[in-house]
């Protein structure tokens, strides 16, 4: 199958990428900045699988694969503390406004 | 030909929803939007002939990750119109100033390189027994870590969701 | 990829679309006729032979009927949702083979089999939590909120289940693991096949996978989702006309992707439980025996597969008609606290099998049920009060609340 070449991977990452770090700063849900977060996971995510493709050592393919894998696992763990902590922090203020909750007390 | 019209008609999906995502201003929407990127961006590791982390990507974002977003969301109502939040004005500009110059970073470094760029022909790599075979060998021990890992968030996650006793 | 192989791949898609579409009428005419028949009812019986035609009428009625969209419901999500909850179901189907020929099936044969039938079925959620939502009613949102919670918990006790069949394969794909129960039954019995069930692990895997599979369709006893006792009727509540004929025939597909999944890799898929046909035996001369043979060798392994899948539509009926629902933290507790134990220990005893072979794998098995029986024996858990009624207060006004 031929290929894209690895660039336009590289620069639908780097967009991707860009895209949840703006909506990192600009959102004040923090739900949403938990997506956007997400987002940029997955940017590197399709960077480490492009590369992978662009490897000739079979050894180095998979370990690109692997890294994913990693990510993802990463990214289950920090969803499932993360929104905990939001749905606790609903339940004590009935807001879940970012720039309300700046204090690390309840 | 047709793979990279495909590709780019893929890149052209995941980009816009990826703005999507940003720019909706109803959290449910934001959600739905990045279900369809993260599906694009599976069928674009089916492209690069990663089955597996295709198919894993569907499974744990689309199929749970998303799904608790969008469970929490809907259990604390905030995707009903007068839970919608404004954004913050004040740091738009910054924000486009930095999403910026992490683009143009990012596309700087991407036209920069100098790794082989010739596409190596599809190989085993993407299979389900490559992976596992150097996951329980090489990779072991990151393997156990990660357990452990997933452990504690279990573990977090269930002390986070119990009541205080008053 | 030639313009031969996408004929093909046409041909496929066809068959399996056709398939199921086309046995819809007739699995929903069984729901209702034989839950009368448990019922002591008649049931359906007048349009046609023994009322075969009924869901044709059910289908005019609801295409004629109108559409009635809530004032304050979210309209693009109302809208999809129906569409998302049938899509999943329609493709889920693509990767089991319901015979041998590999030019008709399966409509892909990847070697992600199994995996892309659980992506598919975990994106099955979305159109019931969406519903559920976008209603803009309690009790809808209610129900989508239950079946997402539902679905995520026992996607978990699914997949372990499903792991059995794959470690026992040594492959993720679906013929594979097909090929691997076209074996000798445990490896001595020349003219049984070796079906995943007839082995401890799989028989611990498929009641497992079950179990998950009854849950996964929101099916009852695991029909919170939709309990009309409770929910009215979950999160269809607000659906009327073709969106709710959408939901409809989505549960019904992906029952019937289901319990192929569940034919495929614990029930032997296409085989017959009988590895020796007499009729093949005589065809071996050639001539009419012989036309007679391939024509039964060609036509038995899909009749067995559809026979497969409906006993087991049978049996999600039957189990319908005498058990009761589930109360909620049954159902949380049946799915974290009894399905993923015992999928993972089974799945341990299976690599016990897998490395040392099946005499430790065995004493293994013995050995987790003498100190199960020992430890409960001894200690039997006392009964649980039900936590939630015991939290559960009566409706006060915030200021109430915070004074």
């Amino acid at each position: 199958m031929e290929a894209a070449p690895l660039n336009a991977y590289l620069v639908l990452s780097a967009f991707l990428f860009t895209m949840g770090a703006i909506g990192v700063v600009v959102k004040r849900n923090p739900i949403v900045m938990f997506m956007c977060i997400e987002l940029m996971l997955n940017a590197a995510n399709l960077a480490f699988v492009a590369f992978a493709r662009y490897q000739t050592d079979l050894l180095a393919q998979v370990s690109g694969h692997i890294f994913v894998l990693f990510v993802f696992g990463i990214a289950a763990a920090e969803v499932a503390i993360g929104l905990g902590i939001i749905v606790v922090i609903f339940r004590l203020r009935e807001s879940i406004d970012v720039d309300e909750v700046s204090l690390l007390r309840g | 030909m047709a793979e990279r019209a495909l590709f780019f008609i893929l890149a052209i999906v995941a980009i816009v929803s990826a703005g999507g995502v940003v720019f909706s201003r109803n959290p449910v929407r934001s959600a739905l939007l990045l279900v369809l990127n993260f599906f694009t961006l599976a069928l674009i590791y089916f492209m690069l002939s990663a089955q597996f982390i295709g198919a894993l990507q569907v499974i744990v974002y689309a199929g749970a990750i998303m799904v608790l977003f969008l469970f929490v969301i809907m259990l604390l109502n905030l995707g009903s119109p007068e839970a919608v939040m404004q954004e913050r004005d004040l740091k738009r500009p910054l924000a486009y100033l930095i999403g910026f110059g992490i683009l143009a970073t990012l596309v700087g470094q991407a036209f920069v390189l100098l790794l082989p760029m010739t596409p190596q022909p599809p190989s085993e790599a993407g299979t389900a027994k490559v992976i596992g075979q150097a996951l329980f060998t090489q990779w072991a021990y990151p393997v156990l870590l990660m357990g452990v890992l997933l452990t504690v968030g279990v573990i977090g996650s269930i002390l986070l969701a119990r009541r205080r006793v008053s | 990829m030639t313009l031969a192989d996408f004929g093909w791949a046409i041909v496929r898609i066809a068959i399996m679309l056709g398939f199921l579409l086309s046995v819809l009428p007739v699995v929903i005419w069984l729901e209702r006729r034989a839950l009368a028949w448990f019922q002591n009812r008649v049931g359906p019986n007048r349009l046609g032979p023994f009322g075969l035609l009924q869901p044709m009428a059910d289908a005019v009625k609801l295409f004629f009927k109108e559409e009635i969209v809530p004032a304050s419901a979210d309209r693009l999500i109302w809208a999809l949702a129906p569409a998302l909850s049938l899509f999943p179901a329609l493709v889920a189907a693509a990767t089991i083979p319901w015979g041998p020929n590999r030019l008709l099936t399966p409509v892909a044969d990847v070697d992600i089999g199994l995996l892309y039938f659980l992506a598919m079925s975990s994106l099955a959620a979305y159109g019931v939590l969406l519903a559920g939502w976008s209603s803009n009613n309690k009790y809808s949102l209610l129900g989508g909120l239950r079946s997402s919670a539902q679905v995520i918990s026992y996607e978990l006790g699914m997949g372990l289940a499903l792991a059995t069949a794959v470690l026992a394969a040594g492959s993720f794909r679906m013929t594979t693991i097909v090929e691997m129960q076209a074996q000798p039954l445990w490896g001595v019995v020349p003219f049984l096949h070796n079906w995943l069930i007839f082995t401890p692990w799989g028989l611990i895997g498929g009641a497992l996978f079950f179990v998950c599979m009854l849950a996964e369709t929101n099916r009852a006893p695991f029909d919170l989702p939709e309990a009309e006792s409770e929910l009215v009727a979950g999160y269809q509540t607000e659906y009327s006309s073709m969106k709710f004929a959408a939901f409809f025939m989505g549960e019904y597909i992906a029952i019937l992707a289901i319990c192929g999944v569940m034919t495929t890799c614990f029930l032997g898929g296409y085989l017959a439980p009988i590895s020796w046909s007499p009729i093949q035996a005589l065809g071996e001369g050639g001539g009419f025996w012989g036309i007679v043979a391939t024509l039964t060798g060609a036509l038995m392994p899909p009749l067995w597969f559809i026979g497969k899948l409906f006993g087991l539509f049978f049996s999600f009926l039957w189990i319908r008609a005498t058990l009761l629902r589930l109360r909620y933290d049954q159902l949380m507790n049946i799915g974290w606290r009894f399905l993923i134990p015992v999928g993972l220990v089974n799945l341990a005893l299976l690599t016990v099998y897998v490395i040392w072979g099946w005499v430790p794998a065995l004493v293994g098995y013995a050995a987790v049920i003498a100190v199960y029986l020992l430890v409960f024996s001894v200690r039997r858990p006392e009964r649980r009060t039900v936590a939630l009624l015991s939290e559960a207060q009566p409706y006060r006004p915030k200021e109430a609340q915070s004074g």
